[in-house]
């Protein structure tokens, strides 16, 4: 008899991809004009962030020049890259 | 000067003529840039499709040649959506639903990206201080509009974003 097991609300998208397609993340950029407020309502709302890891994170772009803000395929982070652009923050992807 | 403030669903502000004057002017100009003016050489193209891959200037001209046509017209449809929203003269009541907000949002950004590669805003930039030194050089000329305008521009998104998510 098998014993009960915990489903798991939500399936990392991590678990989909090969090892090897992993180590790719979408960096974002300080620069002077986005205001702070609307960097952070874009994470929000890009990749529906609570609005604590949002800031958080917008504060690490601007104290820190930059932060990581999702990882994943190349060809997820070049979609995420060009969504941000699309709301004029400075985004590249790299290899973590 | 003219904020947004929220009404029911909408985001609301009463705009001067001469305020919904400059507005159209600096959406146009946006438009005019990505359009029959766009030159891959000009910075502030440069800084509204910043390279994807930081070292990699080839892997960056390759996803730019299928990813920059969307961009570009859906750059070009924000800065429309502030357009469809002014008259061609006088003032005018703005309601925006939450998506027109949130294509004004994108709108006021890139015009205050253009601006701000135009008028060398850096991080260290003290905009009061900037305009105080402009006007003591010279009250009448165009740096002291253009940053005049850039505080008031960054004031008004920050008022409709404030307006859109209270």
């Amino acid at each position: 008899m098998a014993s009960p097991r915990v489903v798991p609300v939500e399936t990392p998208d991590i678990e989909e991809t090969p090892e090897q397609d992993r180590p790719w993340v979408t960096v974002v950029w300080n620069d002077p004009v986005n205001l702070m407020t609307y960097v952070t309502w874009v994470f929000q709302k890009l990749f529906g962030y609570s609005k604590e890891k949002a800031e958080a994170l917008m504060l690490d772009v601007h104290h820190k020049g930059k932060a990581i803000v999702s990882s994943g395929t190349r060809e997820r982070m070049e979609g995420d890259a060009s969504r941000l652009h699309a709301y004029g923050l400075w985004a590249t992807v790299d290899k973590s | 000067m003219s904020m947004f403030r929220r009404d029911g669903g909408y985001c609301v502000a009463r705009f001067s003529a001469d305020e919904t004057r400059v507005l159209r002017q600096v959406a146009s100009e946006v438009i005019a840039l990505l359009t029959d003016g766009y030159d891959r050489d000009d910075p502030v193209v440069g800084r509204l499709f910043p390279d994807v891959y930081r070292d990699d200037p080839v892997d960056s001209a390759e996803f730019r040649r299928y990813t920059e046509g969307d961009l570009k017209t859906a750059k070009i449809d924000q800065a429309g959506a502030v357009l469809a929203a002014l008259p061609s003269s006088g003032g005018t009541e703005v309601r925006l639903d939450a998506e027109a907000a949130e294509a004004w949002l994108r709108a006021l950004n890139d015009v205050r990206l253009a601006l701000g590669i135009r008028l060398d805003v850096r991080d260290d930039t003290d905009l009061e201080q900037e305009i105080d030194d402009a006007v003591l050089r010279d009250p009448t000329s165009a740096r002291v509009g253009q940053l005049s305008l850039y505080a008031y521009l960054g004031y008004l998104q920050e008022s409709l974003l404030d307006a859109l998510i209270g």
